[in-house]
């Protein structure tokens, strides 16, 4: 078992809108990455993984507001911290932060080592500029980024290109955690694969240590991430390794989710796609008991009263439902 | 509708512009309704300032109290002008032999009897003119009069046409004011022609929001009309419509106004007339605007499903597109109104406004008190309460504006 | 799938749109042949930017078609008046991309599904007549009529409103409907359904359905033919196992083997 780079415990936090309601788009999260590992969240739009993403960073700005729970990278507590000090410690050096529309980030009236410059400055100041572009210089060829994209601007790049660029810009500090939010969905198909490609090179030539992934399209988190949780309303329904999930989900949402995938594979269109009827709970008012319950298809009464814990099983994996393993099996053995 | 009114209401910006909107337009409405006087009426004479005058003659007919009050100490106060009591100070300190420290020319009771104690028209008084030593000595002798109190003599005209003496008037006599048959109050005094300012300034602030209306309803319908149909058609009547649009951009308006109202002459240019003036030469920023809205809207699905459904043009302009710039003209409306308010007040500043002798705007107001150079002979109230009326209509309409351009567009709101 | 093909409801020849003149001269579509047929699936595939929204707006009749004929049952195409395009929009409606940008947010649900019933001829059914096309419409994609009327569309989500664009589809039974990209905004849960509800329907009313998408994965499940396009063209097209399970065109291949796998393993030395 490696060194646990990221632990989360029991994490809350919540949105005030503008009508001051609360909003627990985060509702007691729990995980734990360990060196050289990657995780991925899945989970409908709304479920509160981008919300997830932004939590983790520590770095809470209105409306996002910390309730309760720790966030531990490599040992070291930051939930609590004031944003500044976040800012200055934490982003860069321990996490980077990847948002979907990363690369529209890039002022473009400035060349891209500029961006770097700042990114260094920000926990060095006294590092030269020659040997900050050196070693950029050096950052990007082994990410297999030329060089010469360092002078340019970012109106010069294409979509793909600068986003590639933006990643190998913010883990340039070779952070302990990189949180990655929908960094391909943005893109083309091709620049996809070169973006997972050059996701995938970080953490093989270690400037990454850990990897949380966020994306809606399953196939991708597949093919990024050793291990995934679904996220439903907030809450983790589910946790276990990408083959577990994909191929052998027990939750009955992941279960849904995972018999939605569509992939353009010999075999494949035959398959009756799963639907998941109606729609995820406002998390204004989260539901008592089981927060899937409404949607879900085995649901009983009991379900809408109790609050499912979390239940461990097998090796490593995690699931949030009443009913047993063996029980659920069954079930889809039954429904094919 | 309901639910934007009410998040409207929810912006303290726009609050606060409804509020002084409200405010201004209230006071238009109503004062003018319970004033004495007509807005044209002379009553007074030039720059009367503001206060309430009584009638002389009434306060001497009425009854008189006698009050156990020295009324000396507030005569003084009333003789000595500032400039007189710093005259005073020197003297006493050049020639009194006071410390400049004990003075207090403020303090009127000790100054006097300072002035008392040590002045003396037989003091040498080395270094001063004659005339200055007799100014000093008229001072004296207007002092010793404030102090001591006159009785004043009335006399009244008697059956044979003679003066004759009826009463003998003691310092310590008072009137009540509500026994005075005639007063005359002038909140804001009078203007260059005497007519109560307040009554004159109210109504003119009805006309010129009357014009700004008018101006900003005619600029926002033409702005509207062209700005749709420019944007949903495109083509060759974009081309023309934008063309059209483009030479009244880049012709300076305010010429175009000044020439509209030059030969229009004096005789026909009625407030209704400047404010179509105004309003003709002020849609095109509307029209731009509106057509940039309606070329990203002419795209959107919505109106692609509205052909698909077969519905005529007419139709879709008034259903799909109009209402989604609904939002967007309203707050163009508020800003062209402030604009018409403000092109008047400048026209007339230039003495292009309305040529009438029935009525008189905010605009016109300001050109008189010019005119008649209010701002050399002090009289502020003939021009400032005029300019802050200005600046609080465009500024409460301007703030409802960005009230509902926070609403409308969630980018700009603050939290 | 060897399916027996109905006959050919619409076949494009040379299919020419060109934007701009001079300097801003583009050409969207390249000379494009095709052949759509009673009943079919169709996927037209490509990036963006490679002229599939463009064919689409040229079917539909948003846009017109710079050169080339287009015939409609055999027939070439003719919506040069007003009366014309009605009439011609009775036969081929569309549901697009984005649901939130596809309704007019100031009418409500009911005016939507009447203004088909209007269009369809049923202008002078009765309240009772009408009320019963439209439960009978939205109990199709599984909504409640009841349970929708007046109200606005911005009280549903993203996937009660695609499902609504169904049922207006439902209401109007057109001979062929585009389907601009229908679930690209839906969470994949409801994506399901309203594939279902879409090929439900074409089984209903034997209806032409020409899927525009990106999403390769989506062409390989639901249609029976796949058109590939790149910069304007067709790089390939064919049967659906035949162009995506053994691709010939080089784009194809490329394509194809960018989208993450699940079953095979994902080569990514070859980006």
């Amino acid at each position: 078992m490696g060194k646990v780079m990221l632990e989360v415990k029991e994490l809350k936090t919540k949105y005030v809108t503008r009508f001051k309601e609360d909003v627990f788009a985060v509702d007691g999260v729990s995980l734990k990455i360990e060196e050289g590992k990657s995780l991925g969240v899945a989970g409908e739009s709304g479920c509160g993984k981008s919300t997830l993403a932004l939590s983790l960073m520590g770095y809470y700005f209105a409306p996002l507001h910390y309730i309760s729970g720790d966030i531990i990278i490599d040992g070291n507590n930051i939930s609590g911290m004031k944003p500044d000090d976040v800012r200055r410690k934490i982003l860069g050096t321990e996490i980077a932060y990847i948002p979907q529309a990363a690369m529209n980030a890039l002022n473009p009236t400035q060349k891209i080592i500029r961006f770097v410059e700042d990114v260094i400055h920000v926990h060095d100041k006294g590092m030269s500029k020659k040997d900050i572009y050196d070693m950029a210089v050096e950052r990007f060829r082994i990410l297999g980024l030329p060089p010469e994209v360092l002078q340019k601007h970012a109106v010069e790049l294409s979509g793909g290109m600068k986003q590639r660029t933006v990643i190998a810009i913010s883990t340039i500090l070779s952070p302990k955690v990189l949180i990655a939010d929908e960094p391909s969905s943005a893109l083309d198909v091709t620049s996809q694969k070169m973006v997972i490609k050059m996701m995938r090179e970080l953490m093989e030539k270690g400037f990454i240590k850990s990897m949380i992934f966020i994306t809606h399209e399953l196939p991708l988190l597949y093919n990024v991430t050793d291990d995934i949780v679904v996220m439903y309303a907030g809450q983790i329904v589910e946790k276990g390794t990408a083959k577990e999930m994909v191929f052998d989900p027990v939750h009955p949402y992941s279960k849904g989710l995972m018999g939605s995938i569509i992939v353009p594979e010999e075999g494949t269109r035959d398959v009756q796609l799963e639907a998941i009827p109606g729609t995820p709970p406002n998390l204004k008012h989260p539901p008592d008991g089981c927060r899937f319950a409404a949607r879900c298809k085995y649901a009983k009464p009991e379900c809408k009263v109790y609050e499912v814990p979390e239940k461990d099983f097998e090796d490593g994996r995690m699931y949030r439902c009443i009913y047993d393993v063996d029980y659920l099996k069954e079930v889809y053995g039954r429904n094919g | 509708m309901k639910h934007q009114l009410k998040q409207a209401f929810s912006s303290s910006k726009f609050v606060l512009g409804f509020v002084l909107f409200s405010i201004m337009l209230l006071l238009a409405i109503f004062y003018p309704i319970f004033s004495p006087f007509d807005p044209m009426e002379m009553v007074g004479s030039i720059f009367y300032p503001p206060g309430t005058y009584v009638s002389v003659s009434d306060t001497v007919q009425a009854t008189y109290n006698g009050f156990n009050i020295d009324p000396s100490e507030a005569h003084l106060k009333a003789a000595l002008s500032p400039e007189n009591r710093e005259k005073m100070k020197n003297w006493l300190v050049r020639f009194g032999g006071v410390n400049e420290a004990d003075i207090d020319i403020e303090d009127t009771v000790a100054l006097v009897d300072l002035w008392d104690a040590h002045y003396s028209s037989d003091n040498p008084q080395e270094g001063l003119l004659s005339s200055e030593k007799k100014s000093y000595s008229r001072l004296d002798k207007s002092l010793a009069k404030a102090k001591t109190g006159i009785k004043t003599a009335l006399y009244t005209e008697n059956s044979d046409g003679e003066m004759e003496e009826s009463l003998i008037i003691s310092d310590r006599d008072y009137v009540r004011v509500n026994d005075v048959a005639n007063t005359v109050t002038l909140p804001l005094g009078a203007d260059n022609f005497g007519a109560d300012m307040l009554t004159k300034l109210t109504n003119s602030i009805r006309v010129s929001l009357q014009i700004g209306l008018v101006a900003g309803l005619i600029a926002t319908l033409i702005g509207l009309t062209i700005g749709l149909l420019a944007g949903f058609l495109g083509g060759l009547v974009d081309n023309i419509l934008t063309f059209l649009t483009n030479i009244f951009t880049v012709i300076p308006s305010f010429v175009i106004l000044i020439l509209i109202a030059n030969s229009v002459g004096q005789a026909g240019r009625g407030p209704f007339v400047v404010a179509m003036i105004i309003g003709v030469t002020a849609w095109p920023w509307t029209a731009r605007s509106v057509r940039s809205q309606v070329i990203s809207l002419r795209n959107r699905d919505h109106v692609n499903l509205s052909k698909l459904s077969g519905h005529s043009l007419p139709h879709i302009i008034l259903n799909d597109i109009l209402p989604y710039v609904a939002s967007y003209v309203v707050m163009a409306l508020i800003l062209q109104v402030s604009s018409g308010i403000l092109a008047e007040a400048q026209l007339s500043m230039l003495g292009l406004g309305p040529s009438t002798t029935t009525t008189t705007t905010l605009g016109m107001m300001m050109n008189w008190a010019q005119q008649y150079t209010a701002h050399l002979s002090g009289a502020w109230w003939a021009f400032i309460p005029v300019i802050l009326s200005v600046a609080i209509i465009s500024f409460s309409l301007n703030l409802m504006n960005t009230g509902l351009d926070q609403i409308f567009n969630p980018q700009l709101r603050e939290d | 799938m060897a399916k027996e093909l109905g006959k050919s409801v619409l076949k494009g020849e040379n299919i020419t749109k060109v934007f701009g003149y001079g300097k801003t001269r583009t050409e969207a579509v390249k000379q494009v042949n095709f052949d759509f047929h009673e009943g079919e699936v169709i996927s037209i595939v490509g990036e963006s930017g490679s002229g599939k929204t463009t064919i689409a707006r040229m079917i539909l009749g948003l846009i017109g078609i710079t050169e080339g004929t287009l015939l409609f049952n055999g027939q070439p195409r003719d919506i040069s008046n007003g009366r014309k395009k009605k009439e011609y929009w009775k036969n081929i409606q569309a549901v697009f991309q984005d649901p939130f940008s596809s309704f007019n947010i100031f009418n409500k649900i009911d005016d939507l599904l009447l203004d088909c019933i209007n269009m369809t001829g049923g202008k002078h059914k009765s309240d009772k007549e009408k009320f019963d096309m439209m439960t009978e419409a939205c109990s199709f994609v599984n909504l409640k009529y009841a349970e929708l009327t007046n109200k606005y569309p911005f009280e549903l989500s993203g996937g009660q409103m695609q499902r609504l664009m169904i049922a207006r589809v439902f209401l109007l039974k057109p001979k062929i409907l585009i389907a601009d990209e229908p679930t690209s905004m839906v969470d994949a849960c409801s994506r399901a359904t309203i594939l279902d509800m879409l090929l439900k329907l074409r089984d209903e009313i034997n209806m032409t359905i020409i899927f525009i998408t990106h999403d390769i994965g989506l062409a390989y499940y639901v249609s029976d033919s796949v058109y590939i396009m790149e910069h304007g063209k067709f790089v390939e097209s064919g049967p659906a196992e035949d162009v995506i399970i053994h691709p010939q065109a080089a784009y194809t291949k490329r394509l194809i083997s960018d989208v993450p796998k699940i079953y095979g393993e994902w080569d990514l030395s070859t980006v």
